[in-house]
Parts: structure tokens; C-alpha cells; sequence
């Protein structure tokens, strides 16, 4: 293929070649690669450029860290910016492109950003852009956004299903390197319920770059007899290709898992979820997530080519990937040596090995030419590097030609997910690093995350870590003895931390993807933002997608030796979920389009399609709002025609929304009267009341009706808005606030189908539907009842109340026989014209009669602001709201009360919102007199009404005055007037 | 945020079946009480550091009323209990 791509390779398949194209390019590489390494096996050494200076990069790391190699892969709805090239499985057909560069990533446009670095260093947003303040929206910011960034988010939908899902266990283990899979294998054979996650597609996490022998077999093989071992538990739930993203209070952890995004568009399932979300509740956490690798600063240690030491191991023996032909390791401790080793036992040439470190006590044998005491100071080459200077000890610079630099400047724990909760890392002097908090909560830290060093110590850590917690958890468990006969020794790791090289030529960066130097550290402490949290905003260090990883405990390094102090000192920045980014698919999981929200429906919906309705959404219902007929092009065609018709002949309207509530018990009575501010201890049977509820603060909460159906069985009516709350409301006062009560109460909402019926013409249709007499002496105003229908067929609860101020019945029948019910009245008032209407029709009506609803009752209207001051009981001993309601503001007579306005000249309109001026008065806020609430043109009168909460209220019938709409700049004369536009003596409602 | 309650009727559940009110605040006064008492039961609330006891709601549950104590640093619940058994809301 290239000269790139050697023999061996533990996880790649040679038989199964695999094509993906990278920037228009076609290129090839093997199932089991990821893109990193099919890009690296081609020679690409250039993947991207940087953020702000548009240097090019390549890849540096071989797992979730990486800060460079991030791609665009797929095409219009798969499209995912951002990716990890160091991640992402290759797939047949993969299209993967580079990000922030132009016009390609060869020859950017923006590298001349590099020749503005004195403008663009630590708060540059700060300092460059400040003036003059015209220039930041029209010139600075889009030339900053065009500039910078990363990958772009696609436009088009995302043809995938994502979903939620909830995992228990009771040991769960995070990472399945070698710590990670002792302890799921002990785990898993004491019968415990295990999950192991790794966010990679193979289980291994360490042991895959492995090219060598795990105790006295090859480390594949062992890995292999692990993995088996997994899978054949049927205790053990195995995830692989998920992310813990989150550690969460209670034991429960937030995981992303990528089901099918390894996958070619061809084998992709519809059916089954590209990624899903997961929160697992665990009794115990085995914290396996290793150590990353970090970088060391050093002028010019972003030349592509530069390349963690780990990593190139990994690319190396897991991959058959050669970094090149002649290659340097720089590294301040023992474990990196070994991909000295490795590549040089692979016939790579190692030229040197640059070490600080004086007098390093290491193993290492090989033929490499050893610097000790020395750094590199500089690297060179165009678009790869070429060479590197190094800095003797005595002060002499020696320029070694090299193809490839591996760095390793030690190890940083992976210790987000131990202080996602708070809990802030321990600096350790020994580990050069910030090691897990001491947790007292059902986590322990295993293996590389804990300080240990390879694979042997972490077998023996991961096992030892599991049988602890098994034991507390009441399993009798073994530590699994992965090593076999031989006991390898434990490696000595002598790091001797070097956070920069203070010889660096040119820019030495801390965090590659935000281009921040160790220049630009230097300058904030300069200028006063020495604070970790200070200097990590002030540079922008840590705050890209990759959070750091790789850069944040450099900089705290950095920070530390200009203070002359401890990294611990210093401290780090707080961890926070997520630890890697996660899609906002999996985040939204099925809640999109269709499955946005539930759909509420009527019992009635049914009815009301068939006979051409026009829904609106309110909260989660469907509701009813006209139902245009054959001609009516224009809403209020069809309201106009539905209110004239329920006047004088008889309409149908779907009030099932409503909220049902059914109370029971023998202080149910004593419940309601404590509920209501009006009484209802001595409501009869067969009776409805109107009540009105206030809120303990002394305003109106809510208003419904109240029916006594039998000797301590009510039921209640509520608004469509506020039927979960009162019910809520109820429960809470019945529970907390009067226990002793005997009373008892379920929602019926969705239990009954409920339909209006008003008009004059009312009773000729529903007599022919009722058995019962329904005269207005046997069934009179507010009676309320269970009714025969049908010939004994049916039982229905008949209410005599009325909303639209018709004379008007509302029967209740049981939700399934809803829509029959209602066919059958359409039937029965055929020869009556009886026509449906719907909610906007109500609303015409509601304002012609003066009725209120939740846009008059808005949480800062008391009973008496309504006019319905009269129903607020003096008598009864309690209720809820009654002190509150007394207060000296809540009864001053200025405040504003309902009213009816209309204008003086009938062809005049105005809008719900508009406030009241007095005439003559100026516009101001002093001189505002109160807004109208609610309007609608009434066809009855032939213009537009309104109900308004003004001062003075009902003394003010009569008076002219501004009805003002400061958004549409209109105003009109308007007339103050009672709210009940029509019937206001209740003469049709008592027909 | 605890991420699990353990209901006293439905035992160990997520957190999103459940709606908090606040703090359980002095009991509802006598309808006689001074307004003093009134303003301190339905206005004043403390912001504590430290353990809170709460109304919350097992709304998405059994639809109970329960009172927990929880540590507003530490996010420890150390008790659950049905409201009604407790009497703190009321004295009438």
C-alpha cells in the first residue's frame, strides 16, 4: 500500500480492504482502522489547520484526546463536524474532510494570521476588537467568525433515530484497559451484574498497543481469552463504543453509546438507534479510564509529524503504521521508552533519544543515540517535520534530521469522572500529576488512573479494586489472576516534570486547538490573570471541544513554575460533564418532529375531523377552533356564522379538555368550602356551583364548577390550562395541609367525553337524545345529574351550566362513546341546524357575556378586580387565600376592574394588549388607566368588544376613552361599558 | 440535584417523576393568626447551606406529597417521608 503501513497490526483485518476518500481524495485502508491511522498509513500527514494562525497539524494522539485531527465525516444529514479522526472507525465509503482551512488544507489562505501573532495572543478579544464599538457587529465579529471556528453543523435533518435508555448494575466499570477488565472479570465471576463500557470499538484499551508478551503468552491471545471470558458471562453487559460522559449525584452516570456510526450508509438498520443515551445506576464504579498522555512545550511541537509517544506505539503495533523512517523520542520517563523499543524492534531507526532527565536510570538497550540533560528547543520542515534542534546541557544546539518525533512529558490521570460531583484532583509530586480525589461514594479508582504503571500492576490494581467493592456489596469474590505463572516487575517511572522548554525558538504551544503558547500563558500572568480560572478565560487554554486534555495540566505546569510554587497549589480548573462532546441526537433522543411532545386528543377528535375542524395546539391538546363549511374562506367566516348560529339556533362544542376531577369522601363538602373562596359546605345533590379558588397569597388561581352528584361525591371542573396544577393544588392541600380530612381524589380528564350544547334550540335536539325531563322546572339552571340516554342505554352526567350565556347543557358520557354521543346529536338537531362549534367561537361568546378566563384571571386579579367581589365567603372560618386576600392592597377601590370597552365608532378596531388613556392625557406610564385583556368582533353587534381591567372599573360605564396600542402606533376613542355585551339579565340562560 | 428519590410508597426513582415545591415552610396559620404570620407562611423562605427540608411531589408516581431532607451541598437525601404523616403543614 504506502511505505507507511508495515506488518503486524493487532486490530486491523488485511483481507478486508476498505476505500474512504479525504478531501476528494480516494484513498484505502483496512477494516479494524480507524481514520487516523488510514490516513496516517497513506502518509497524510496534514489533517487540518490550526484555529487561529491556521498552521497545519496532524494527528497527535491516538484516542479521545486529540486536539487536532478533527474532520467533517459524512454528507448532508449524517453529517458530523468535529470528529475525532483518532476515533472514528473507518467504514467502506467513509468521506471524511478537513476543517478551518481555505480554499484546501494544503494551501490556506489563513496562515497569514500567523504574521498578525502579536494581535491575535492571550485576550485579544479583549484588547484588539474594543474599538470603535460601530466596528464589532458590522466588521470585526464576522471576520472572526469567518476565521476561526471549527466544522460547520450541516442544515439538512438528520434521517436517524437516536434514544434514551436507563442500565442497572451492580458494579459498573468505566474503561476496559487492562485495570478495567480484571476488575469486570472478577466482578463478573463473584455473579455480580457487571457493565463494562469503553468508549472504543474493541475492548483492550492499553493492552491493543501491546506488540509483545503479557505474562508468559502473547498479549492478543490474552486479551483474547479475557474478552471471551466477558462475553460468555451472562452477568456481564459488555458496551463497547460508549462513552461515560457524566458522573451524576446518587451513583447514576450519563453514557453515550455510538450503536451504529462505525457503520456504511448500506448496513445501516433504520430501525435500530444510531446512538443511544444511557443513564446507568451503579451500586459501585470501578474508575478504569487510564492516563493521557501529555504533551511537552516546546517551540514548534505542532509541526505534523510530532506525535505523542503512546501514540505512535499504538499506530505502531495496533495498526501496522511505521511513523516514519527516522524517528526521535523526547520524553521525561521510563514508560516511553518503549516505543523506542518497539519501533526499533520493527527496524525503524531510532536517531535519539532527548531526555532532561540528567541521569535517567532506564532499561533501555537499544541502539538509539542517548541525549540525557538535553531538550528540543525547535523543530523544522514546510508541512512535516524535518528536523529538530536539540539543547545540550552545555548550551550547544545540534540539529538531528528526523521524520517523526514521539513526546511524552508524562501522564495525566483521567480523573474527570471522580470530580464531575466537586470533589477537586490531589496534586502527587511522584505521579507528576493530578490523581483521583479520595471518594467516598461508591468509586474507586483502578489501574493508570491511579498511578499505576503497566499492564501487570494494573491487572493486579483492577482485581484487587473489584474484590473490595464486591465485598461491600456482599459478594464473595477472588481477584482474577490474569498473569498466569509469570509476575512481571513493576516499571519505574523517575518522571521528573518539565512543563516547558524555556529554550523554545518560536511559538510553543500548550493547547493545540485553541493555539495557545506558552508565550500567551506568560502574558496573562503578566497582566494580573494568574488564577487558574482567570488564565484558562483569559487565553481561551482548555476551552475547545477537547476541553484540555491535553493542554490544561501543562498550563497549570506553567503557571505553577512562574509563581515558584506547586501545581497543587494552583489547583485545576472544575471538571464538568461532558467528558467528550456528545450529539445533540442522542441528547434529544426520540423527542423530535411527530414525538416532539405527547399528543393530548380529544375523545371527541375524531368527530370533530369528520365534521372538518381546524385544530390548535393548546399545551399538549388538539383542540377544536372552527369548523370552516364549503365557501368560508377566512376564519372569521366561519366564527361569525358558528356564534350567530348557537344565538339563535343550537351548536355543539368539545369541552372534554376540560379538567375532571372526582372527589370523594365524607369531608369532601368540608375540603371544597376550605378550596373555594366561596361556599359550597351546603351544595345539594343534583346542584353545580360556579366556584372561584384563590391562591394562598389572596388572587384568583383558578375557576371552574363544582357538581354534587351524590352524598360525598363531587365533581369538579377546572380550566384546560390549569387541570394538572389544581389537581396538584388539591393533592397538596388534602395531604400536607389538612390530613385529617377524609377525602380522596383522581383526575377523570381523559375518563370522559364532554360536549356543549347551547342555543335556544337546545332542548328540542338533546330530548330526543335524554330520557329524563329536561324542562326548565325539572332541570333548572345549575342543576347537575346522572342522566338515562338512549332509551336506558347509556348513563350520562347532564350539567346545566353554560359558558357561551345560551341556554346550554354539557353532557358527559364515558370516553369511548364520545363520538357517537355527539354524531347522534348532530343527527337529532339536524332539522334544527344545529352546527359544531369550536374554541374560537367560544371565546366570541365568553367576551359578548362578560365571562372570564385565564387571559383576564392572569395571577394578579383578586375576585373583586372580576366584579365578583360578592362571592368571597364572610362567613366561613377558612379558605385558602382568605387572609391574604384582605390585605390593604388587594382592597384599595383604585385598583383596575373588569369592564366591557368598545369603540365609539364602530368600524374602529383595537387589540388585545392595548392600554387605556384617559382623554387628553399625554402617554406615560403615570397616566396609564389599565389594558385590554381579551377582544373579538361580535357578530351580534356588528363590531369589535373588548373586556378591560381598568381603574375604577364598573363606576366608569359610559366614559370616552384612548384605547392606545403603542406597537401598532393607533389609538381609538373608545367607551367604557358593562362586560355583558349581551342577555346582561341572564334571560336566555334561564330559558 | 439528587438524581434518584426513594419514595416511601414507590421506592428508588428518577428524579423527573418528581415536582419540588420549596422549602416546607412554617405551618398554614389559623385563619385568626396576625398578618405577621401570614406574610412569614406564604413570603419567607430560607436559602439555607447545608440540610433543607422540601415539598416535593411523586407526580410522575404514586402522587403523594412527601417531605425530604436533603443537603443543598452535598445533594445527600437522608430522609423521605409522606407529608401527611408528618402534620408540618398545618395547624388548623
Amino acid at each position: 500500500m504506502t511505505s507507511f503501513r508495515i506488518e503486524g497490526g493487532t486490530l486491523i483485518d488485511r483481507n478486508d480492504v476498505r476505500s474512504f476518500t479525504f478531501n476528494g481524495t480516494k484513498l484505502s485502508g483496512f477494516a479494524g482502522d480507524t481514520v487516523a491511522s488510514a490516513l496516517l498509513a497513506n502518509g497524510k500527514q496534514v489533517v487540518g489547520r490550526s484555529f487561529k494562525y491556521h498552521r497545519p497539524r496532524g494527528i497527535l494522539s491516538a484516542g479521545a484526546a486529540e486536539p487536532n485531527a478533527l474532520l467533517t465525516i459524512g454528507r448532508d444529514g449524517r453529517r458530523d463536524p468535529n470528529t475525532r479522526a483518532t476515533i472514528a472507525e473507518l467504514f467502506d465509503g467513509l468521506e471524511a474532510r478537513s476543517q478551518n482551512c481555505w480554499p484546501n488544507v494544503d494551501f490556506d489562505v489563513g496562515a497569514v494570521n500567523g504574521l498578525l501573532g502579536p494581535f491575535l495572543g492571550a485576550g485579544f478579544y479583549y484588547k484588539t476588537f474594543m474599538w470603535p464599538a460601530a466596528f464589532w457587529e458590522k466588521v470585526y465579529e464576522p471576520i472572526i467568525r469567518k476565521a476561526a471556528g471549527l466544522g460547520r453543523a450541516g442544515y439538512d435533518p438528520d434521517p436517524a433515530y437516536y434514544e434514551k435508555c436507563w442500565a442497572h448494575c451492580d458494579v459498573l466499570v468505566i474503561g476496559a484497559g487492562p485495570s478495567g477488565l480484571a476488575a469486570a472479570l472478577t466482578a463478573g465471576r463473584s455473579g455480580a451484574r457487571v457493565i463494562i463500557a469503553d468508549e472504543g470499538g474493541q475492548l483492550g484499551g492499553g493492552i491493543l498497543a501491546e506488540g509483545g508478551m503479557i505474562g508468559d503468552k502473547p498479549a492478543d491471545a490474552t486479551l483474547a481469552d479475557i474478552v471471551g471470558e466477558l462475553h460468555a458471562l451472562p452477568n456481564v453487559e459488555i458496551k463497547t463504543r460508549t462513552t461515560i460522559f457524566g458522573a451524576y449525584d446518587d451513583q447514576v452516570f450519563g453514557a453515550v453509546e455510538r450503536v451504529q456510526k462505525h457503520l456504511p450508509e448500506s448496513a445501516i438498520n433504520p430501525d435500530r438507534a444510531m446512538e443511544r443515551l444511557w443513564r446507568i445506576v451503579a451500586k459501585h464504579t470501578i474508575l478504569a479510564t487510564g492516563a493521557e498522555e501529555r504533551p511537552i512545550v516546546f517551540g514548534g511541537n505542532d509541526r505534523p509529524g510530532v506525535m505523542m509517544a503512546g501514540a505512535m506505539r499504538t499506530y505502531l503495533n495496533a495498526f501496522g503504521v511505521a511513523p516514519g523512517k527516522r524517528v526521535a523520542l523526547f520524553a521525561n520517563n521510563n514508560q516511553a521508552y518503549q516505543t523506542a523499543i518497539d519501533l526499533e524492534a520493527r527496524g525503524i531507526e531510532v536517531a535519539a533519544i532527548i531526555d532532561p532527565r540528567t541521569c535517567p536510570n532506564t532499561r533501555y538497550q537499544g541502539k538509539a543515540r542517548h541525549i540525557a540533560g538535553a531538550m528540543v528547543r525547535d523543530t523544522d520542515g514546510r508541512k512535516g517535520i524535518k528536523s529538530i534542534t536539540v539543547r545540550h546541557d552545555d548550551g550547544r544546539d545540534e540539529v538531528i534530521n528526523v521524520d517523526a518525533l514521539a513526546v511524552s512529558g508524562g501522564y495525566s490521570p483521567i480523573v474527570h469522572l471522580a470530580c464531575h460531583r466537586g470533589a477537586k484532583p490531589v496534586w502527587s509530586d511522584q505521579h507528576a500529576g493530578f490523581m483521583p480525589p479520595e471518594t467516598s461514594d461508591g468509586m474507586t479508582p483502578a489501574g493508570a488512573v491511579a498511578g499505576n504503571v503497566g499492564i501487570a500492576s494494573c491487572f493486579d490494581a483492577g482485581a484487587k479494586a473489584a474484590v473490595a467493592a464486591l465485598d461491600a456489596l456482599g459478594f464473595s469474590a477472588q481477584p482474577a489472576n490474569l498473569l498466569g505463572s509469570d509476575k512481571s516487575d513493576d516499571i519505574r517511572q523517575d518522571i521528573v516534570a518539565l512543563w516547558s522548554v524555556p529554550s523554545s525558538m518560536g511559538k510553543a504551544f500548550v493547547d493545540y486547538q485553541n493555539d495557545v503558547t506558552a508565550g500567551d500563558i506568560n502574558l496573562a500572568m503578566r497582566e494580573g490573570y494568574d488564577h487558574v480560572e482567570l488564565a484558562k478565560r483569559y487565553t481561551t487554554n482548555g476551552m475547545a471541544t477537547d476541553q484540555g486534555k491535553t493542554s490544561n495540566v501543562n498550563a497549570i505546569g506553567i503557571l505553577a513554575e512562574n509563581k515558584g510554587v506547586s501545581p497543587g497549589e494552583i489547583g485545576t480548573t472544575t471538571f464538568r460533564p461532558f467528558y467528550t462532546p456528545v450529539s445533540f441526537g442522542a441528547l434529544v433522543g426520540a423527542s423530535k418532529g411527530f414525538e416532539f411532545q405527547p399528543v393530548r386528543k380529544s375523545p371527541l377528535h375524531g368527530w370533530a375531523v369528520r365534521n372538518g375542524a381546524k385544530f390548535v395546539e393548546t399545551g399538549l391538546w388538539y383542540r377544536s377552533s372552527w369548523f370552516p363549511k364549503d365557501g368560508e374562506t377566512f376564519w372569521r367566516d366561519s366564527v361569525d356564522r358558528e356564534v350567530l348560529n348557537v344565538r339563535s339556533n343550537v351548536g355543539i362544542c368539545d369541552v372534554s379538555t376540560l379538567g375532571k376531577i372526582e372527589i370523594f369522601g365524607a369531608d369532601a363538602a368540608e375540603f371544597l368550602n376550605r378550596v373555594y373562596c366561596n361556599a359550597f359546605l351546603k351544595l345539594p345533590v343534583g346542584k353545580a356551583r360556579y366556584g372561584i379558588m384563590l391562591r394562598e397569597d389572596g388572587l384568583v388561581y383558578d375557576d371552574g364548577t363544582t357538581s354534587c352528584l351524590a352524598e360525598n361525591h363531587y365533581f369538579m371542573t377546572t380550566t384546560t390550562a390549569l387541570a394538572a396544577g389544581v389537581l396538584t393544588h388539591l393533592e397538596f392541600c388534602a395531604q400536607v395541609l389538612w390530613p385529617d380530612l377524609d377525602v380522596r381524589m383522581a383526575s377523570a380528564t381523559d375518563q370522559w367525553a364532554q360536549m356543549a350544547i347551547a342555543g335556544p334550540k337546545t332542548r328540542d335536539v338533546l330530548s330526543q337524545i335524554i330520557d329524563d325531563d329536561i324542562s326548565n322546572e325539572a332541570f333548572p339552571f345549575l342543576a347537575a345529574r346522572e342522566v338515562s340516554m338512549f332509551g336506558g342505554r347509556l348513563k350520562g352526567r347532564l350539567f346545566r351550566i353554560s359558558f357561551s350565556g345560551e341556554l346550554a347543557f354539557e353532557i358527559a358520557v364515558p370516553a369511548g362513546y364520545g363520538e357517537s354521543v355527539a354524531d347522534a346529536i348532530m343527527a337529532a338537531g339536524k332539522e334544527h341546524g344545529i352546527a359544531p362549534y369550536g374554541t374560537e367561537a367560544l371565546g366570541v361568546m365568553r367576551i359578548e357575556k362578560g365571562h372570564v378566563t385565564h387571559a383576564e384571571i392572569n395571577g394578579t386579579v383578586t375576585p373583586a378586580d372580576l366584579g365578583m367581589g360578592r362571592m368571597v365567603s364572610v362567613k366561613k372560618d377558612d379558605f385558602i387565600g382568605q387572609v391574604m386576600n384582605l390585605r390593604e392592597g388587594l382592597v384599595d377601590p383604585s385598583r383596575p376592574a373588569l369592564v366591557g370597552i368598545k369603540p365609539k365608532s364602530p368600524s374602529d378596531k383595537f387589540a388585545t394588549g392595548s392600554h387605556i388613556l384617559n382623554v387628553g392625557d399625554e402617554v406615560s406610564l403615570e397616566n396609564d388607566q389599565g389594558y385590554v385583556t381579551s377582544m373579538c368582533h361580535s357578530p351580534n353587534l356588528g363590531h369589535a368588544i373588548g373586556l378591560a381591567l381598568v381603574k375604577g372599573g364598573p363606576e366608569r360605564y359610559g366614559e370616552e376613552v384612548v384605547i392606545w396600542n403603542g406597537l401598532a402606533g393607533s389609538a381609538v376613542a373608545g367607551i367604557i361599558c358593562n362586560p355583558a355585551f349581551v342577555d346582561p339579565e341572564n334571560e336566555k340562560l334561564h330559558a | 440535584m439528587s438524581s434518584l428519590v426513594k419514595c416511601p410508597h414507590c421506592g428508588l426513582r428518577p428524579r423527573e417523576e418528581f415536582a419540588i415545591r420549596g422549602e416546607v415552610a412554617t405551618p398554614r396559620p389559623k385563619a385568626g393568626a396576625d398578618e405577621s404570620a401570614w406574610f412569614d407562611h406564604v413570603y419567607l423562605r430560607d436559602n439555607p447551606r447545608g440540610e433543607h427540608r422540601e415539598y416535593w411531589h411523586h407526580a410522575g408516581g404514586c402522587r403523594r406529597w412527601l417531605v425530604l431532607s436533603r443537603n443543598t451541598v452535598t445533594h445527600d437525601i437522608s430522609d423521605v417521608v409522606d407529608a401527611s404523616t408528618l402534620k408540618v403543614g398545618g395547624d388548623a
